[in-house]
């Protein structure tokens, strides 16, 4: 520290304007970053808003932009979710409980896990794309291009935010509760089932929705799985062949000639109002869990 | 919390004496077991399916012209497999979109923790989730049909291409500055605040407070979000894929159209590639450098933190 010369006194005045200017300086950061994304959504409200309507949500895609609707490419999303809710809440739950409930961390295996999901994070989308290529279309299970590969490829993306957020809620449930049940006889799985688990429920719903909202916009392994662009039924079952709505947009923005006369870019303007709207209803359904449910013990 | 409350009064049990031996509780722990399996399972997959198919790619291709070939244009014949443009496509993009969000995510993230009110801080950082949870693709939108046209020919005069390098690596950034804020902010506030009132008591100002005891006391945690950042911009495939072009430019100039590697991966593996012909090939050879590269970003944060971390109290 160079200051202690001048530890005494008021400050003067330079200092005080180098402060004042540093402090300028963090606010103008903060704001420009703020400002940004805000132009970023104003930029795509004022090219979508005119777009939006019942007919875009209830029309198949169409290669004439009047026509044009995300029907499909909405049911798609709305069944690669229900798939990956379906993988995603009991292996991220159960891989949260035995490495919180059972796990010995000075074991290497169970370090292995630790280090293995926090690497899991990190991988780019594409690389589970690619996964999903080579193993879940192709290869071992072949499933083909159809909406249980797709779900299972986006839920393997984003299990490692359920698992670090169900690790968590689990975490934060104090260990008297847990002496308590195993005093009055209880065995370690009836202590989870019937206190850790239900204690912990907010905690691991607003983890399986933040992940889910992060899944729903994932555009990228997708597209690489070989998601079609142009479909114009809604998806069957697990089996059928699928589009969704990162995919249209990614279609509508780059897929297809858009010439003056027939504009699809203000149509993927509009789907992207409808995916940021999910979104936004999905974060605050979780805002709303953690703040309604959270206990402090 | 009903289940909460519920006795567990049901299981009648003497509490005390030798328990028999409980198989369920035994089938319960395996297929936990099982389950944490998965994620071992999912990193095993995603090495085996790049590496079977990148070995076979390097029997046909050598591995030094790969690494070291400057041209890239594999979907010809005859092809040519130097991958350094897709790399210095990837990276002159990462540079651009760092020079932008580390800046501005730090700036962000010091004024939070060290001026902003609580109340502000509060409610600043939930929205910056939210931003940070924009999907990619809707910040490409904005590279193509915005800033690019907008901003750097109209606004700034500019003779860019229509796809370059220089929108999507500056949107790019704009995308990651939530991830950096927020994070570093976090290893901000964690420093005590009695290392802040030691200082404040010497008389050191609020700037010196900022930049001389808490900045580096958070040290290891900003450059774990810097780095994350990083690794979120090598990985990052739809700004790139809708706003970059797909030439394979070794290029610094930021003006042109530039291939990534996420790019070449999205737009060759979107249709149906013949498994075992060279282009399929060569997605998984791409996805293997991208991987390795991302494993060692991510290998060396973990590092820096574990050498660098102070622990208080």
């Amino acid at each position: 520290m160079s200051a202690h010369g001048q530890a005494i006194g008021p400050a003067s005045p330079s200092r005080r304007l180098k402060d004042l200017a540093f402090r300028a300086a963090m606010l103008s950061c903060l704001g420009v970053a703020v400002l940004l994304l805000a132009v970023l959504i104003i930029d795509v409200a004022v090219d979508g808003v005119g777009h939006l309507s019942v007919d875009l949500i209830m029309n198949d895609p169409s290669a004439s932009a009047d026509k044009a609707g995300i029907q499909p490419a909405l049911w798609g999303t709305i069944y690669l979710m229900a798939v990956c809710v379906f993988f995603i809440v009991p292996v991220g739950v159960a891989t949260a409980v035995y490495l919180e409930e059972y796990a010995d961390a000075t074991r290497w295996w169970n370090r292995l896990i630790e280090i293995n999901i926090q690497n899991l994070a990190a991988v780019p989308s594409i690389v589970y794309g690619i996964l999903g290529l080579a193993f879940l279309v192709r290869g071992p299970l072949s499933l083909g291009q159809v909406v249980l590969a797709g779900g299972l490829t986006l839920g393997l993306l984003v299990l490692p935010v359920v698992i670090i957020a169900g690790r968590e809620a689990i975490r934060a449930v104090p260990s008297s509760i847990r002496e308590g049940s195993m005093a009055l006889g209880a065995t370690q799985w009836q202590t989870i089932w019937r206190q850790v688990l239900p204690a912990s429920v907010p905690g691991i719903a607003t983890g399986v929705i933040l992940a889910l909202a992060r899944a729903i916009g994932e555009t990228a392994p997708l597209i690489v799985i070989g998601a079609a662009t142009f479909i114009t039924f809604n998806p069957e079952g697990l089996g059928s062949a699928f589009t969704a709505m990162p995919i249209q947009i990614f279609d509508w923005i780059s897929g297809r000639p858009s010439t003056p006369q027939n504009d699809f870019r203000p149509l993927a303007a509009a789907a992207i109002l409808v995916l940021l709207m999910l979104l936004m209803s999905m974060n605050a359904a979780a805002i709303w869990l953690r703040n309604r449910y959270e206990q402090k013990w | 919390m009903e289940a909460g409350t519920a006795t567990p009064a049901a299981s009648g049990a003497p509490a005390l004496g030798a328990a028999r031996r409980r198989y369920g509780e035994d089938l319960v722990k395996a297929l936990l077991v099982l389950a944490a399996l998965v994620s071992v399972l999912t990193t095993t997959g995603i090495v085996i399916s790049l590496l079977s198919e990148t070995i076979v790619f390097f029997r046909d291709i050598p591995i030094l012209d790969y690494l070291f070939g400057t041209r890239w244009s594999p979907l010809f014949e005859p092809g040519s497999f130097g991958v350094l443009p897709l790399v210095s496509g990837t990276f002159l993009i990462t540079g651009i979109a760092m020079l932008v969000a580390a800046p501005l995510g730090l700036g962000a993230a010091i004024y939070l923790s060290e001026y902003a009110h609580p109340r502000t801080r509060k409610a600043v950082k939930p929205v910056l989730e939210l931003l940070a949870g924009i999907p990619t693709i809707v910040f490409g939108y904005f590279a193509l049909t915005f800033f690019t046209p907008e901003i750097l020919r109209d606004l700034l005069g500019m003779k860019v291409s229509i796809f370059n390098a220089l929108a999507a690596g500056i949107v790019m950034g704009f995308m990651i500055i939530p991830t950096i804020a927020s994070i570093s902010e976090d290893s901000l506030a964690a420093v005590p605040g009695s290392l802040r009132e030691g200082a404040f008591g010497l008389g050191a100002s609020r700037l010196q407070v900022s930049l001389r005891v808490v900045f580096p006391a958070a040290l290891s945690g900003v450059v774990a979000a810097i780095v994350l950042g990083v690794s979120r911009a090598i990985g990052e495939t739809m700004i790139v894929l809708v706003a970059a072009g797909q030439v394979p430019n070794l290029t610094a100039d930021a003006r042109k159209p530039v291939e990534t590697m996420t790019t070449f991966i999205g737009a060759t593996a979107k249709g149906d590639l013949p498994t075992g012909s060279t282009e399929y090939k060569t997605i998984f050879a791409v996805g293997t450098t991208l991987f390795v590269i991302t494993l060692v970003m991510n290998a060396l944060s973990i590092r820096f933190v574990r050498k660098y971390r102070q622990v208080y109290e």
